[in-house]
C-alpha cells in the first residue's frame, strides 16, 4: 500500500507550489478549473500589475469565471475542461519566451495542463502550479498504460485491464500522470480494503 | 592527453590565431559534440601552462581539432606563447575534449549569442545544429571590426562601434516557446544577458552559459598542505593548482577554469581571505572550500587538505 504524498513542495517530480507567485515576465497565463480559481485570485490580489499581461484560461470554473473577469486580465478564455488541449495548444503556439505560467486545481487538470506545455517546449522552471480541490489523481497503469481520470481510492481497478492497482507515488511529468501498479502481484487475489486517497 | 602535430596556423582576425592539430601518423581522433573544449599544455621555459581552448572545428571531421586563440598581451602568457613560439610540425600534448557547454537537444529552437572570441564554442555547434537540421540564430558582438572572426552563413554581426550594438531585448522578446539561450564571452557579457533573460522571464533551465576564466594574477602567498606536509608559496603569476602541481602534489582538474568543480579542495585552517574566482561553490561553501584552478588567498596563512 502506498502512503499518502507528502504536501506540496515536498514532492519533487511536481512542479507544485504554493502558493503562486509572480516572477519577472513578459506575458503570463494563468490556468484554473473551478477549484483552482481561487488561487488564481489570491495571485492577482496580489499582484494586480500583473494582469494586464496576463491570459486566463478556465476550464468548467462556473461561477467562478466572473470572478476572474472582474480583475481584468488582458485576455480570459474559456473552454470545457474536456477542451483543455485544444485550448492551451492555441494559446501557447502564439507564445513566446519570457512567458510564466501559473496551474490551479485538481490533480488531473494540473498533470493534464503540465504535460501540454512541456510538450510545447516550454521549461519546467517556467511553471508553478498549486492544488485546489479533490485530491483525485490522474493514472495511468504501468501494465496496459490505460489512463483513468479522476482517481479516489488507492487500489482502484483499472478500466483497462481490470487489474487492482496501488497508488504509486510515482508521478510522470510527461504524461502528466501518477503511475498504477498491480497490487496482487505476488498474492493474487489478496487486494486490500480501498481507501481513500487524503492528498 | 595525447601528442599532436600542430599542422596549420593562420590568422583569423589581427588578435585571433586559428590552430589546427592532428594526429602525427594521421589516426582519427576521438569524436566530440559542439561546445567541447580541450586543455593544451605548453612548455614555456620553466613554466607548464594549461590553457583551455574551445574546439571550433566540426565535431564530425575526425582528421584533425581545431582551436582559435586571442592573444591576451595583459594575461599570464599562454596565449602569447601559442601566437609567438608554437609553429607548424611542433608535437604539443593536447588533453581530451571536455564538454562544459553542451546543447541541451530536447530544444525546439537554440538562440547563441556571442562576445568578442567567445564565438570560439558556437563555430562548432552550429556544425551539430546544421547537421540534426535544429532551428538556430547566431549573433555575435564584438566591439570593433578589428574583432571579427568569418562566420558560418546567417549568422549576424553587431559592432558596437559602428553603431550596431546587439537589442538583446528585442532578441530576447521575440524567440518562440521551447528555444533554449547559450551565452559565451566576458564575465561581464554574461552577467547582462543572463540579467536580461531572467528579468524577461527566462526559467533558468532554458539559459547556458560559458566563461573561461584565466586564472587572475594577484599578491604571492602561502598555503600549507597538511596532508602532503608541505607549506609552499603561489608566485604572483601562478595559480594555487599550478603550485601544487610544481610541488608535485597529486590535485585533479578538468577544466582550470573554475567551472567544473573538479579541483574543490577543503580549506581547513584560513588566516586571511579568499579570493573565490569560480563559478562553482555557493556561497555558504565558500568559507571551508577553494577552488584552486582559478581562487587566491590574501593574509598569513591558509591550510588546505592537500
Ligand atoms: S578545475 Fe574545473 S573548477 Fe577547477
Amino acid at each position: 500500500m502506498s502512503t499518502p504524498p507528502p504536501t506540496s513542495t515536498g514532492f519533487a517530480s511536481r512542479p507544485l507550489h504554493a502558493p503562486l507567485l509572480a516572477r519577472p515576465c513578459t506575458a503570463a497565463l494563468m490556468i484554473a478549473d473551478e477549484a483552482g480559481a481561487s488561487a488564481l485570485l489570491a495571485l492577482a490580489e496580489a499582484t494586480p500589475e500583473l494582469m494586464p499581461r496576463t491570459t486566463v484560461l478556465l476550464a468548467d470554473a462556473g461561477v467562478m469565471n466572473a470572478a476572474l473577469r472582474a480583475r481584468a486580465p488582458a485576455r480570459l478564455v474559456e473552454t470545457p475542461l474536456a477542451g483543455l488541449e485544444p485550448a492551451l495548444d492555441a494559446l501557447l503556439a502564439e507564445a513566446r519566451m519570457g512567458l510564466q505560467v501559473h496551474v490551479a486545481g485538481s490533480e488531473g487538470l494540473i498533470g493534464r495542463a503540465v504535460a501540454r506545455l512541456l510538450a510545447a517546449g516550454l521549461p519546467l522552471g517556467a511553471i508553478q502550479s498549486e492544488h485546489r480541490g479533490s485530491p483525485a489523481r490522474r493514472m495511468q497503469c504501468v501494465h496496459c498504460k490505460t489512463i483513468a481520470e479522476d482517481i479516489t481510492t488507492d487500489p482502484y481497478t483499472c478500466p483497462g485491464c481490470g487489474r487492482a492497482l496501488y497508488v504509486r507515488e510515482h508521478f510522470s511529468r510527461r504524461l502528466g500522470a501518477f503511475q498504477g501498479v498491480c497490487i496482487d502481484a505476488e498474492t493474487p487475489g489478496e487486494v486490500p480494503e480501498p481507501v481513500e486517497i487524503q492528498s | 592527453m595525447q601528442s599532436l602535430k600542430l599542422t596549420r596556423k593562420e590568422p583569423l582576425s589581427p588578435r585571433i590565431t586559428r590552430f589546427r592539430f592532428e594526429h602525427p601518423e594521421g589516426a582519427p581522433l576521438p569524436i566530440f559534440a559542439g561546445g567541447a573544449h580541450v586543455m593544451v599544455q605548453m612548455q614555456d621555459g620553466a613554466v607548464l601552462r594549461r590553457n583551455a581552448y574551445s574546439l571550433i572545428s566540426d565535431p564530425a571531421d575526425r582528421s584533425g581539432y581545431e582551436i582559435a586563440v586571442q592573444r591576451e598581451d595583459q594575461g599570464r602568457g599562454g596565449s602569447r606563447w601559442m601566437h609567438e613560439q608554437a609553429q607548424p610540425g611542433m608535437v604539443m600534448t593536447i588533453g581530451a575534449p571536455v564538454n562544459l557547454f553542451a546543447l541541451n537537444l530536447t530544444a525546439k529552437r537554440h538562440l547563441l549569442i556571442a562576445g568578442g572570441v567567445g564565438i570560439t564554442p558556437f563555430l562548432a555547434q552550429v556544425r551539430d545544429l546544421g547537421r540534426i537540421g535544429a532551428p538556430y540564430e547566431l549573433h555575435h558582438a564584438i566591439r570593433s571590426a578589428a574583432e571579427a572572426v568569418p562566420l558560418p552563413d546567417g549568422a549576424r554581426l553587431h559592432v558596437s562601434d559602428q553603431g550596431s550594438r546587439m537589442d538583446l531585448d528585442a532578441i530576447l522578446s521575440g524567440q518562440p516557446l521551447g528555444t533554449h539561450l547559450y551565452v559565451c564571452g566576458s564575465d561581464r557579457m554574461i552577467r547582462a544577458v543572463l540579467d536580461a533573460a531572467r528579468g524577461l522571464g527566462w526559467p533558468a533551465d532554458a539559459l547556458h552559459s560559458e566563461e573561461f576564466l584565466a586564472p587572475a594574477p594577484g599578491e604571492p602567498f602561502a598555503v600549507h598542505c597538511a596532508r602532503s606536509h608541505k607549506t609552499l608559496t603561489v608566485g604572483a603569476h601562478q595559480s594555487l593548482l599550478e603550485a601544487l602541481e610544481a610541488a608535485g602534489i597529486d590535485a585533479p582538474w578538468l577544466c582550470r577554469g573554475g567551472a567544473c568543480g573538479q579541483c574543490e579542495t577543503d580549506v581547513i585552517a584560513c588566516d586571511g581571505t579568499i579570493d573565490h574566482h569560480d563559478h562553482w561553490l555557493d556561497p555558504d561553501e565558500q568559507a571551508h572550500k577553494i577552488m584552486p584552478c582559478v581562487s587566491r588567498f590574501r593574509g598569513q596563512l591558509l591550510t588546505i587538505d592537500r
